[in-house]
């Protein structure tokens, strides 16, 4: 019997680790991700990152007036704009990523039925989740450097440890994208979908983007630095301000561990939602 | 001649919870041939298609597809297979000829190859004026014929076809169909699932009949014509209430009769003599019609239903 | 037994109270949200009044003997503000996603329309029904300032009038905005980041106006949430503005509410009738 392309390129795969939910070819979900990149209109990519841009301009300049300059270490003051630029790229890198991740992801599964038509052909789910993601991240790391770009020319970026925001701004997102994607897989309805809505906005006003904790009570402090959002805008700010050292490991860590508990748990959803 | 068989199923089932979908079937599906599963919705036929795509796991039984376990096989299984599923699930972000494109990508082909096929199927799937436009804008046989297309960018041994001309208008179901001839000319397989009659007298080879799950019967649909009914058939309407009460004196009168809630059909090889004779008994219908017998007579004959609910 | 439209249908009745069965419709979708509408309205300015009026609050109030802003704490300052745009942005949601269904995604408003329902009616009823569900959210809202004792409710309860109105009238050009959209994606995009943003960001929501550089001021002046703003903290704590000012408020905000109806009057008819 002839065997057409297709079969031998999946034939060459047999015996491979988890060859039955990963084909390899998470790029050519990316590929897809650029055709339809490439028709979409150019002002809604453009004004993209504009949420983090408008913000820093009326809360850096408006608030930092009456707010003065914030301490960031022992004797250590910052610009109230210089204080919250950081806050504002690490939530803007969740949005991004959760709003792919999330409600991108609903739409596909639930109406376009793009996922349904990806697994009829020999990609497994995981290829479709990580193609997926990839995507996400790289037009976070592009909207984080617009933004850097941005606070450079404000004069606000004084340390070259900065420049280390973008691929933080990439861990962010990365982590977002994993844990939302696995949690949109159990969505059922926008009602449901709301709910994503209704966590993320404390998660932004209370972890820390425009004030320091302190103020806090010390339970309140306690279930804050729990929250995925704070350890990414510490993190942020501290590469964004120079202050390296062992202390922001544990951010890493966690956000290490938001990759790999959302990636197991996206692929193990689509392939019960789709193999089942 | 031995045929080569591609899909062999024994006792295959396919439970969710309580309810079984699929209960236990056998079949097997020849190399060439254009096979068809005829049911109603909810018969067991697109669940049984969905465990041949790989793309559903059965709870027992056996299958093999090209000598394959699809359960452990899937991403092998599904390279030899097009999957036209019966909801269009094509990429509403991307054009006619990227969607062609990226479908070909998924499968791991070359760039040079599909580019060169998708030149073959626009002209195939009469897409080629709409090569650079959205899929969004296409008409309904347009998308069908593109989602066809699309299964065969990797020129697959079994395309799988899950109602492929349901609500469709009759002009692009013609279109339809006469693309599918010319894929078994080429020597495709065709697996196809349908609840129209003429679709499945139209397009397939060999039949089975499914209902709730089981196998009422398999056999060409000539054959199957010839088995279970007669050579023609007489509709009668006598006007909503009074169908069961002229119904006893017509029994005696052909060798089987279906009271329906709106007609009575009555078997007969030769229709018109029937109706004469009925007219002689001082019975008049408001209208009848004399036809041929068709697959629906068979299915309600094995099921005591009609296919269309 | 059949007695046919003739006898069935009040067709006086239907046209004299079409508005009010439109409006009918809209509630009843709205009752399948309700959950969600509840918990968004109340957990919102509990958000928003605990982290910024509060949080923020507690930098700015504390600085070296400034009385907070405007002669008043920063919670109080910001209330006006935070009541205004929560009702700008519910009553501008309720006008523009049924408006792009009722055309776009599910066409019910040409369901509608087959009834002896006109445009006009249908424009008016989902405008009225986003106007009720408004004023939900802006009393709880309310209760809400004054749980945090942002406002003083004998002295700013008419705040919850002014804010309305001020909603009511940008909602009516983005009623006809809705109805003149085609491209719903766009639309929804470009409303989210050009226009809810900028102007909840950019309306001395958060500060004095006059505190940003004149261009940016500029955003402020043509924004209805910096009219809604200025009345509102006039009325709930006295802040100062000239009398020609508050008239200037009142008229721009007129302006936008005709200008907004008989537009959006104009696109329904076209739009069912095309």
């Amino acid at each position: 019997m002839i065997t057409s392309a297709a079969v031998a390129i999946a034939e060459a795969r047999i015996g491979r680790l988890g060859e039955s939910v990963y084909s390899g070819r998470a790029r050519t979900i990316l590929e897809r991700s650029y055709l339809a990149f490439r028709s979409s209109a150019w002002i809604v990519v453009l004004t993209g990152f504009l949420e983090p841009v408008l913000y820093l301009f009326s809360f850096g300049y408006g608030v930092g007036k009456l707010i003065g300059k914030m301490e960031v270490g022992p004797g250590h003051f910052v610009s109230y704009a210089a204080f919250i630029a950081p806050a504002l790229l690490a939530t803007s890198a969740m949005n991004g990523a959760i709003y792919d991740a999330t409600w991108n992801v609903f739409f596909k599964m639930k109406f376009d039925r793009v996922y349904q038509g990806m697994l009829a052909t020999s990609l497994g789910p995981l290829d479709v989740a990580l193609g997926e993601i990839s995507w996400a991240l790289l037009r976070g790391m592009v909207y984080a450097i617009a933004f850097m770009s941005i606070v450079g020319g404000l004069g606000l970026i004084t340390t070259p440890w900065a420049l280390l925001a973008i691929p933080v701004a990439v861990l962010i997102a990365f982590g977002f994208a994993s844990v939302g994607m696995a949690v949109t897989t159990y969505m059922k309805s926008f009602e449901q979908m709301n709910i994503i809505n209704i966590v993320l906005l404390p998660m932004f006003l209370f972890s820390g983007s425009f004030y320091p904790l302190t103020i806090y009570p010390g339970w309140l402090q306690g279930f804050i630095k729990a929250l995925p959002l704070w350890h990414g805008i510490t993190l942020m700010r501290s590469v964004s301000l120079g202050l390296i050292s062992a202390a922001l490991l544990p951010h890493i860590v966690y956000f290490l561990a938001m990759i790999a508990i959302g990636l197991f748990f996206t692929t193990r959803r689509l392939t019960k939602l789709f193999m089942r | 001649m031995h045929k080569e068989s591609l899909i062999q199923a024994k006792g295959l089932t396919k439970l969710y919870g309580d309810f079984a979908a699929v209960k236990g079937i056998d079949f097997s599906v020849h190399k060439g041939e254009s096979f068809g599963f005829l049911g109603p919705n909810g018969a067991g036929k697109s669940t049984t298609m969905r465990i041949i795509a790989a793309t559903l796991t059965r709870t027992s039984g056996e299958i093999s597809i090209l000598g394959k376990d699809p359960a452990e096989r899937g991403p092998e299984i599904r390279a030899h297979l097009g999957v036209v599923p019966q909801q269009d699930n094509l990429d509403q972000a991307l054009t006619v000829t990227d969607n062609l494109y990226i479908y070909g990508r998924y499968f791991g082909l070359s760039r040079k190859f599909i580019r060169a096929k998708i030149e073959e199927l626009l002209d195939f799937a009469q897409l080629v004026e709409k090569r650079d436009v959205k899929v969004e804008t296409l008409s309904g046989g347009m998308k069908r014929r593109l989602t066809i297309a699309r299964a065969l960018i990797s020129e697959p041994e079994i395309l799988m076809l899950d109602e492929p001309t349901t609500g469709l208008d009759p002009q692009a179901r013609h279109i339809l169909w006469d693309r599918l001839f010319r894929l078994k000319e080429q020597g495709v397989t065709l697996l196809i699932t349908t609840h129209y009659m003429d679709e499945a007298e139209q397009l397939c080879d060999r039949l089975m009949v499914m209902d709730k799950g089981s196998i009422m019967a398999e056999d060409s649909p000539s054959g199957l014509i010839k088995k279970y009914s007669t050579k023609e058939v007489l509709e009668v309407r006598f006007g909503s209430d009074k169908n069961a009460e002229v119904s006893p004196q017509l029994s005696t009168l052909c060798e089987r009769m279906e009271v329906l809630p709106d007609r009575i059909l009555m078997y007969a090889d030769d229709a018109e003599l029937l109706l004469e004779e009925i007219r002689k008994k001082g019975l008049h219908p408001v209208t009848s019609l004399v036809r041929r017998s068709s697959l629906e007579d068979v299915f309600l004959r094995l099921t005591g239903r009609s296919l269309v609910e | 037994m059949r007695q046919g439209s003739l006898a069935v249908v009040d067709t006086e009745r239907a046209i004299k109270l079409g508005t009010l069965f439109v409006v009918e419709a809209r509630l009843r979708t709205m009752l399948h949200w309700i959950f969600s509408l509840l918990t968004g309205s109340l957990l919102n300015p509990f958000f928003y009044l605990a982290s910024l009026g509060i949080g923020v609050g507690t930098f700015i109030n504390s600085r070296a003997g400034s009385g907070g802003v405007d002669g008043v704490k920063y919670i109080v300052f910001l209330a006006p503000a935070l009541l205004a745009s929560v009702a700008i942005q519910d009553f501008m949601g309720e006008v523009t996603f049924p408006v792009l269904q009722g055309f776009k995604w599910e066409k019910l408003f040409f369901a509608m329309n087959a009834t002896p329902l006109s445009g006009r009616q249908i424009a008016l009823g989902t405008y009225f029904s986003a106007m009720l569900r408004t004023v939900g959210s802006v009393l709880i809202y309310f209760a809400v300032l004054v749980g945090f004792k942002a406002v003083h409710p004998a002295q700013a309860w008419p705040m919850m009038l002014t804010s309305l109105f001020a909603a009511a009238c940008f909602a009516a050009i983005m009623l006809a905005a809705a109805a003149a959209t085609e491209n719903d994606d766009l639309f929804l995009n470009l409303m989210g980041r050009l226009l809810i943003m900028p102007l909840f960001l950019f309306s001395g929501t958060f500060y004095p106006l006059t505190s940003m550089p004149i261009p940016l001021q500029a955003i402020g002046w043509i924004s209805p949430l910096w009219h809604a703003t200025e009345i509102g903290r006039w009325v709930s704590y006295g802040h100062s503005i000239p009398g020609t000012m508050i008239a200037i408020h009142f008229i721009y905000l007129t302006v936008l509410l005709v200008v907004g109806l008989l537009w959006a009057f104009n696109r329904f008819e076209y739009r069912l009738s095309k």
